[in-house]
């Protein structure tokens, strides 16, 4: 059993609850232990090195140190602000001069930038094989077969690509991989990496508007049912902000976490997985995802009964057949 | 690195981050991919250009460089390696210090509300945030008519998570010499 | 006993200024083994070298010493002198008391005595100066030509036309290179294939050049004047002796959609082909991997799959059963005019390069480069001329061009400007406005670079009279939406964002350097620069001339360039091999290495080391003619007089000439004399 530091940050405790929730859900699914780091603190994110470059090396340092002195090898960050801020702080502090002797004594405890960071979608990437396999083994039919996703990677799980370097920044695949294990159709889409205004959320939400906008108006018109996220800030401007960017007679456009597309693929409740805490309701689609994988299932199942009965009939008559024949040989 | 090149924007900068912003060629590649673009009048290379040729009053006094989303499109995509998503940074950085930001409100309120969360709590209380976010800008409506959904389904909590070695969190503010 | 000459230079001032060149001298006048000593001010000039030919005869010089300038400004013409005073020209050696003294001290005591003591140094050396013949090694007047390129074939031309035969050597199935992909050129607009194919049938039926088509360099033996080339005729299965080039096996060929690399992958060929219609030599090539009678023998079937174009040739010319073959040529010069290839924005990429993911990595469709629009303009191309999406074959009505892709881009591992794109996307903005007239065409450049004669008046018109749109700034994205391709640029020249909505895209990727060059390079010992073109000896004075004696190099595969340019480099050739071949003899400096074969013990340390292949391996026969050992022997007319092998020689039995032992243990003894 493998076994993460976990590192939530402060969105997972608060407006994304739900990602929270489905990764721990999926993770025991998955035999992938998670320890959160005891006593972790807020990582800085953009507010941190926007505005001073040491206060946003040193307050993600501060949780690596933690995570060393608990004795940990890696660090699971699945928010994507967290992540990157974690192991940007890792990079700075192993090639700017000064930093790596300086950084121990203001964050207060001996750092040795041993732990590696890892993201959520990465993981699930690498746990690929597992998904499919459990997938296809669970009793109720997998609501997820063949349903368009479009995965939304969004600016910090793949730039810039010295602190990320998992996947592609301009055409990454992870979370594509994750979704196709899944049994879903991993859409081609223009806006995988496209910035969704991030941190402006609250102080300049008129641009996640127009931003957040361009994102939706793609993924549909390349037939998206639902688009797929690992980021607790990308989801919020899309998910709470839709509203505001919606037009009129338009059908809302679910998001999803990843871990909740995966947790849904592994036969986990809903309610398991905190899929009734969007704003864009999701019940509607799950319903009707259910719906259109039990039909595929009974229809399935009915051709199947269909054909044993044609085989069967096909070899009783083959039987008395022969019967006939071995009479007439008899008289031979 | 003489105290000569020190005193200069452009050598402020380098000494900052190790970037030359000579490598810059204008070439505007950055600006074109730039989200922000549409609603800054200064763009990323308009910032390479304003270190490079050292014009520090105009550089730190600029509102521009507080709409920048921090998304590194720039960066990643900068043929020199100019890296202006950090310049930026930088320039943010030494125009804090000069006393001459021009952040435009809501986004002042937003980031000294974040820093001043985690400086008292060591992690972020959204709904403390929210109210000293309002406070501070101004803005008292903001968001609440989302408030009531965000509150059924379970995504607010009343009481703040403070961390046992949030004395940590405040010395590490004291030795960055930030004051949200 | 030695009688030595010592004449020191002021340079001007260059030496005097910091030097007290008097004083120099002064005092080698009373160094042992000094019979003469003076100053003066010009020591190079005609009265300077009188001034030592004087000396010589008039003191009974038995050895000149120049104290002045570095040995690579100045020797030869020195030892000339001395050579007609009648003295041995290699007892003038020269101390460099400029190079490594006067310009790189302030202080005139310390630089002065510093002089004294590298004075004497040499002097102590020439002391042990042996009087020395130069070399000479015979010539082939053969040349051979690698690369049958617009650059190949004007060397070969040139050469032949000389007087001397050259075999001119293409890996393609014909001669024509990259320029006969071209539909027009700048900045006439001629016809390219106009322009080339008159001169590519003039190589061809020229009695002086012997053209292999389908063949490579295998390897190459020897040293200038002396090349032994090894050329590998890869297996055509077509007997070029038989062909009559009717065409009539291509016509019955069933397997029709291989991508025509000559069409840049636009349109397609038949599995037995020939490139172009107009084809030097106009004999076919049957591509093995795609040929389907090949892939049943490859699947190991009894019976053979096809066998159409050899019932369909009358002339009986297919044979199935050819393999590779080798040919031995021997020539005295190799001149090396290999070309470029283009950057792909691909993926996939060799270390150090990175491809455009933000453009696409090559993956959509109607996202060309500029060999492909080159095709598409062209009259006999995969469109007859008309400019046609690759996607649905419509006609586009806005088409951007986008320069310096891949070039000056430090990022994607490309440094250089490759010159030419922004001459030929002004031409293709041009092409496409001449056929599209009511199109619109669009270029994101940084700058304009056309330099050359009547450069700028072309670029000029593409935006004057043909409405060219010309936006100073670079492209962020390049993406498929829909059936349009979007194009986020920007114009700093107005400080907007430019967002286009494109038909059809045309990249302007970067001139690189072929496929396989590195290989080439090694097979001739010359050397490649970190981009993989070929290094000229001297980026000013030498540009057709490599480090390796005999190997010249013309065109684009020493770094991007233009048609004019590769063709002036090829007759700056062919001059330079026709120079070469205009004595029978070739001169070289003594300065090499020999071996003395009596202490000699045959360990053969100096052959590995050897960076030039110079060292081989000789024989000792007994009287009666039995091999009883061997001992090195050093090929003088390889040797390059590194040292190399005398510096690991564990029996001291190899010695560099004018670089003896002794002559350098008598330097290290001078300075370590005198305080």
């Amino acid at each position: 059993m493998t076994d993460y530091a976990y590192y939530p940050g402060c969105s997972l405790h608060g407006t994304s609850r739900e990602f929270d929730e489905s990764l721990r859900a999926v993770a025991a699914e998955l035999g992938i232990g998670l320890t959160e780091i005891r006593d972790w603190s807020c990582c800085g994110a953009s507010s941190g090195h926007t505005t001073d470059h040491l206060l946003g090396v040193a307050l993600p340092a501060r949780n690596l140190a933690l995570a060393e002195a608990q004795g940990h090898h890696t660090v699971l960050a699945p928010c994507a602000a967290c992540y990157n801020r974690l192991s940007a702080a890792r990079l700075a502090i192993a090639t700017e001069g000064g930093l790596a002797q300086s950084i121990s004594d203001v964050i207060g405890q001996p750092f040795g930038n041993t732990v590696q960071v890892r993201n959520a979608v990465e993981l699930l990437r690498d746990a690929a094989v597992t998904i499919e396999e459990k997938a296809a083994a669970t009793l109720a039919p997998n609501p997820l077969e063949g349903v368009k996703l479009a995965a939304y990677y969004g600016c910090l799980l793949v730039r810039p690509a010295e602190v990320c370097g998992y996947d592609d920044p301009e055409h990454p695949t992870s979370m594509d991989e994750v979704i196709s294990a899944c049994g879903a159709d991993d859409i081609d889409w223009n806006m995988k990496v496209e910035c969704c205004g991030a941190a402006f959320s609250v102080s300049r939400t008129s641009s996640v508007v127009r931003l957040g906008r361009a994102i939706i108006d793609d993924a549909r018109a390349h037939g998206a049912e639902a688009i797929v996220v690992a980021c607790p800030l990308c989801h919020s401007n899309l998910d709470l902000r839709q509203k505001a960017m919606a037009q009129r007679g338009e059908e809302p456009l679910p998001i999803l976490f990843v871990t909740q597309v995966v947790g849904l693929a592994l036969g986990l409740t809903p309610e398991s997985l905190g899929l009734e805490r969007h704003f864009v309701d999701t019940e509607p689609l799950i319903a009707r995802l259910v719906e259109q994988a039990a039909a595929r299932d009974a229809e399935e199942r009915r051709v199947k009964q269909e054909a044993a009965a044609k085989a069967a009939e096909r070899a009783a008559r083959q039987k008395v057949g022969a019967g006939a024949g071995q009479k007439e040989g008899d008289v031979q | 690195m003489t105290s000569e090149t020190r005193r200069t924007l452009s050598g402020e900068i380098l000494e900052a981050t190790g970037i030359n912003a000579a490598t810059c060629y204008q070439c505007g590649k950055c600006s074109a991919g730039c989200p922000m673009a549409s609603e800054s009048e200064l763009r990323p290379h308009a910032v390479m250009r304003l270190v490079m040729q050292d014009r520090r009053e105009q550089a730190l006094a600029d509102g521009s460089i507080w709409l920048c989303l921090t998304c590194e499109t720039c960066s990643a995509r900068c043929p020199n390696a100019c890296d202006p998503a950090r310049v930026i940074d930088a320039v943010r950085e030494l125009s804090i210090e000069a006393g001459v930001a021009d952040m435009p409100r809501t986004i002042a309120a937003f980031h000294r509300a974040f820093l001043q969360q985690i400086r008292t709590n060591g992690r972020l209380h959204e709904m403390g945030m929210v109210m000293e976010y309002k406070l501070r800008s101004g803005d008292l409506m903001k968001d609440v008519t989302a408030a009531p959904g965000m509150l059924s389904r379970g995504k607010l909590s009343f009481r703040a998570e403070r961390i046992e070695g949030v004395d940590q969190i405040k010395r590490i503010f004291e030795k960055c010499k930030v004051t949200p | 006993m030695s009688r030595i000459g010592v004449f020191v230079c002021h340079c001007g001032e260059n030496i005097s200024r910091t030097v007290d060149v008097e004083a120099v001298a002064e005092a080698l006048k009373d160094h042992p083994g000094v019979a003469f000593a003076t100053d003066y001010k010009y020591m190079c000039s005609d009265p300077g070298q009188a001034l030592v030919r004087e000396a010589i005869e008039e003191n009974d010089l038995t050895g000149v010493v120049i104290a002045a300038c570095s040995p690579h400004m100045h020797e030869k013409t020195f030892r000339r002198a001395v050579d007609q005073a009648g003295l041995n020209q290699f007892m003038c050696e020269m101390a460099n008391i400029r190079e490594h003294c006067s310009w790189i001290h302030e202080d005139r005591a310390d630089a002065t005595a510093k002089a004294i003591d590298i004075a004497r140094t040499i002097v102590e050396k020439v002391k042990h100066n042996q009087p020395l013949e130069t070399i000479r090694i015979p010539v082939t007047k053969r040349a051979l030509v690698i690369g049958g390129g617009i650059a190949g074939i004007q060397a070969a031309l040139d050469i032949a036309d000389g007087g001397h035969e050259v075999v001119l050597i293409e890996k393609e199935a014909s001669i024509g290179g990259h320029m006969s992909q071209l539909s027009e050129t700048f900045p006439t607009l001629d016809c390219s294939q106009c322009i080339l194919t008159p001169r590519m049938v003039e190589a061809y039926q020229h009695p002086n050049i012997k053209l292999y088509t389908w063949s490579e360099v295998e390897s190459v033996d020897g040293y200038i004047g002396n090349f032994t080339v090894k050329i590998r005729k890869k297996a055509r299965s077509v007997n070029e002796d038989l062909c009559n080039g009717c065409g009539d096996c291509q016509a019955a060929c069933p397997v029709k959609k291989i991508p025509s690399e000559f069409e840049a992958g636009l349109g397609k060929r038949t599995a037995i082909s020939v490139p172009f219609p107009q084809a030097v030599p106009n004999i076919p090539v049957l591509d093995r991997q795609n040929c389907t009678l090949f892939k049943g023998r490859r699947k190991g079937l009894a019976k053979e799959v096809c066998g159409k174009c050899k019932e369909a040739c009358l002339k009986g010319a297919i044979d199935y059963d050819t393999e590779d073959t080798f040919v031995e040529e021997a020539v005295g010069a190799i001149v090396v005019a290999t070309g470029y290839k283009l950057y792909d924005i691909g993926r996939e990429q060799p270390e150090g390069i990175k491809g455009y993911g933000e453009y696409g990595y090559g993956e959509v469709p109607d996202v060309i480069d500029g060999l492909q629009f080159e095709r598409l303009a062209s009259a006999s191309g995969p469109t007859a001329g008309a400019i046609l999406r690759p996607s649905d074959g419509t006609e586009p009505k806005t088409v951007v061009f986008v320069h310096c892709v891949g070039s000056r881009d430090p990022e994607k591992g490309i440094k250089y400007c490759s010159k030419i794109c922004c001459m030929y996307s002004a031409k293709h903005a041009m092409l496409y406005k001449h056929k599209v007239h009511d199109g619109r065409a669009v270029a994101f450049y940084m700058d304009l670079r056309a330099a050359g004669k009547g450069y700028d008046e072309f670029s000029r018109r593409a935006i004057e009279e043909d409405g060219a749109e010309f936006v100073r700034g670079r492209v962020s994205r390049i993406f498929r939406d829909g059936d349009k391709v979007k194009v986020w640029g920007y114009d700093t020249l107005n400080g907007e964002q430019v967002v286009i909505d494109a038909d059809m895209v045309v990249l302007a990727t970067a001139m690189r350097a072929q496929d396989g060059i590195r290989e080439l390079a090694q097979k001739l010992s010359v050397s490649t620069d970190e981009h993989g073109f070929i290094n000229e000896a001297h980026p000013k004075l030498r540009p057709v001339e490599t480090n390796t004696a005999g190997v010249f190099v013309a065109g684009a595969c020493q770094a991007p360039r233009d048609i004019p340019e590769s063709v002036a480099m090829a007759s700056a050739t062919g001059a330079k091999v026709m120079s070469l071949f205009s004595a029978d003899e070739l001169e070289r400096e003594p300065a090499v290495a020999i071996v003395n074969e009596n202490t000699c013990i045959g360990c053969m340390r100096c052959a590995d080391v050897c960076p030039y292949g110079a060292v081989e391996q000789r024989e000792i026969c007994a009287v009666d003619g039995h091999v009883c050992g061997h001992v090195a022997y050093v090929n003088p007319g390889v040797c390059q007089g590194c040292g190399t092998c005398q510096a690991v020689c564990l029996s001291k039995s190899v010695e560099l000439q004018t670089f003896t032992d002794e002559q350098i243990y008598s330097e290290i003894n001078a300075l370590c004399a005198w305080e």
